[in-house]
């Protein structure tokens, strides 16, 4: 399998209907037409703001909804959950990692439990080999033995990603759609995070596509870099070719509402205000 | 005269295993005009050490401090009264959830008015002048049509703009933004933060951004200082904070941005963050 790319849909498009019932249907187009292509061991990042589709399309690529229009592609294998529903086999090789880690674990199960869960529904693996692996899985991920019989609350924010990253990867996807998996966390945990995705990218050669709002982010993390605005995509480049020279409005929008932590910029932006406030003639014109 | 003193301030909760500082004798002050930008993690502080200011704490926590004035008059020994009448006319806070902030039963400029009506002796036909010029002042289009909208049907940056109409409404000369831009997509963060900073420059009041992004204050301070688990770590201009950070941890935060990654991994802040993730 040299040249199959691990995930490609060719002009994905989903449909939204509200209303209905006694009125005139309406018609949201949330998707218009997406075609990507992810090469295994790579990561594609998908930025956009709220309400740009980038959610919706994590959900048809994670097959929990089928798309309205177009194909998917795992694998090279076609796939169509409208029609054939989703195998044991495909919801192995797809896995997804949600923004609020809290969210999405059981406050009544426990992390163990949480961790081996995944190996119940999917193999035939014995109880004690399930818990042998689940151990295991928890310390790759940086936490400690005795985690193991904690509850959810009993976490913080990223230590539960760690928990949450961990389920998806306990039955070796090839695929793992991470949906803003650090924008809840703190600068510093976030890091941490950033660092443990990479670490498992390089050990289980996984396939991301990385969802984020954050150019910064996106930035550090992706091979190639999907744009979307309005359920388009907009932009679709390699990272390096995107930052260097973004050709799409939108893109540029974006980029230039991004904050610069550049040295020079808040020099720049300092001496500017500056000038304004002398030249506006004032005694407020007074900065330390 | 600072606009603003605060000298050696704690905040403290009673808890099971005794008390719990949030804040430990942080000294800061703000000048009037001026942008200060207070930047934290979670758990740092940032965020009650200036409700305490406000007086917005319930009556569980314990504020001392040596010195807590605003204009040269006594926060501490100021009644109820006296300092309700203060905050929302000449300190004003704005909060991270716009959409939470506002009362969903109420319609926008009811709730424009309602801070006019407390504090100022605005008639009614003022105060509703009043509001749809505050409505304008903050960038929201068609403003008599929208005093009449209720906050859901706004959309978050909108409703953000609503709550700095409310909180400008009787020119403050102090206004608090705890995290205003946090649950707001990044081209409508701009136009928040470019309206906060408009309206502070053309008042001449003075800004305290509370926030945890280092972008932010990029953007937008003069000033800043950096808390770390109710501390107070350094407290600069934005330019020296920067080029020379001063505090470990600070370094240690500058150093995790992803935008300063140099090859492949981050450096965390494992050495500060012990504290905080290995606790448990």
């Amino acid at each position: 399998m040299t040249a199959v790319p691990v995930l490609e849909t060719r002009g994905i498009t989903r449909d939204y209907v509200s209303g209905g019932m006694f009125g005139g249907a309406r018609t949201l187009r949330a998707l218009k037409g997406i075609d990507l292509k992810v090469e295994r061991g790579q990561t594609l990042a998908v930025v956009g703001e709220s309400g740009c589709g980038k959610s919706t399309l994590a959900r048809i690529i994670t097959m929990i909804d089928a798309p309205s229009g177009g194909e998917l592609l795992i694998d090279g294998e076609r796939v169509d959950i409208a029609r054939d529903g989703v195998s044991r086999d495909l919801r192995r090789k797809v896995q997804i990692v949600f923004q609020n880690p809290y969210g999405s674990l059981n406050p009544r199960q426990k992390i163990g439990d949480v961790l081996a869960e995944p190996l119940k529904l999917n193999t035939a693996m014995p109880a004690g080999e399930r818990r042998d692996r689940a151990m295991a899985m928890l310390l790759k991920v940086g936490l400690k033995p005795e985690h193991f019989n904690r509850y959810p609350h009993m976490f913080s924010g990223g230590q539960r990603q760690r928990v949450a990253i961990a389920r998806a990867i306990m039955v070796h996807p090839v695929l793992l759609v991470l949906d803003e998996p650090v924008s809840a966390l703190d600068l510093s945990v976030q890091a941490q995070i950033l660092n443990l995705l990479q670490d498992l990218q390089d050990e289980y050669h996984l396939t991301y596509v990385f969802i984020s709002h954050d150019l910064s982010v996106v930035r550090h993390v992706a091979d190639d870099v999907m744009v979307m605005n309005l359920g388009e995509a907009v932009e679709y480049r390699s990272r390096d070719a995107i930052f260097a020279s973004p050709e799409h409005p939108y893109t540029r929008t974006l980029f230039a509402a991004t904050p610069q932590i550049s040295v020079e910029s808040i020099r720049d932006r300092v001496a500017r205000k500056a000038a304004t406030r002398s030249q506006t003639g004032g005694s407020a014109g007074q900065i330390v | 005269m600072p606009l603003l003193e605060v000298r050696n301030l704690s905040v403290s909760f009673d808890v099971a295993a005794g008390q719990f500082f949030a804040v430990q004798g942080v000294d800061l002050s703000v000048d009037t005009g001026e942008v200060l930008a207070i930047v934290g993690e979670s758990g740092s502080g940032k965020s009650v050490a200036m409700l305490a200011v406000m007086g917005l704490l319930p009556p569980i926590a314990r504020v001392t401090a040596d010195v807590l004035r605003f204009e040269g008059r006594d926060l501490l020994a100021m009644s109820a009264r006296q300092r309700r009448d203060l905050s929302g006319s000449e300190m004003a806070m704005i909060f991270q959830e716009p959409v939470a902030s506002l009362n969903p039963c109420f319609t926008v400029g009811f709730q424009i008015e309602e801070t006019l009506r407390e504090h100022t002796s605005l008639g009614a036909s003022a105060r509703r002048a009043r509001a749809v010029e505050l409505l304008t002042q903050v960038g929201i289009p068609e403003p008599e049509e929208r005093l009449k909208s209720y906050p859901h049907q706004m959309s978050g940056g909108q409703c953000q703009r609503v709550m700095i109409a409310i909180a400008t409404a009787c020119n403050p000369k102090l206004l608090i933004a705890d995290e205003p831009t946090t649950a707001l997509d990044v081209t409508v963060q701009k136009q928040v933060l470019d309206l906060l900073l408009r309206l502070q420059a053309e008042h001449g009041m003075a800004l305290v951004l509370i926030t945890h992004d280092m972008g932010v204050v990029a953007e937008t301070a003069d000033r800043v200082i950096v808390q770390y688990n109710g501390r107070k770590m350094e407290d600069t201009d934005v330019v020296s904070l920067f080029e020379s950070p001063k505090s470990p941890y600070t370094r240690a935060l500058l150093a995790a941005l992803p935008e300063n990654a140099k090859g492949g991994r981050l450096p965390t802040v494992s050495a500060f963050a012990v504290g905080a993730e290995a606790q448990e």
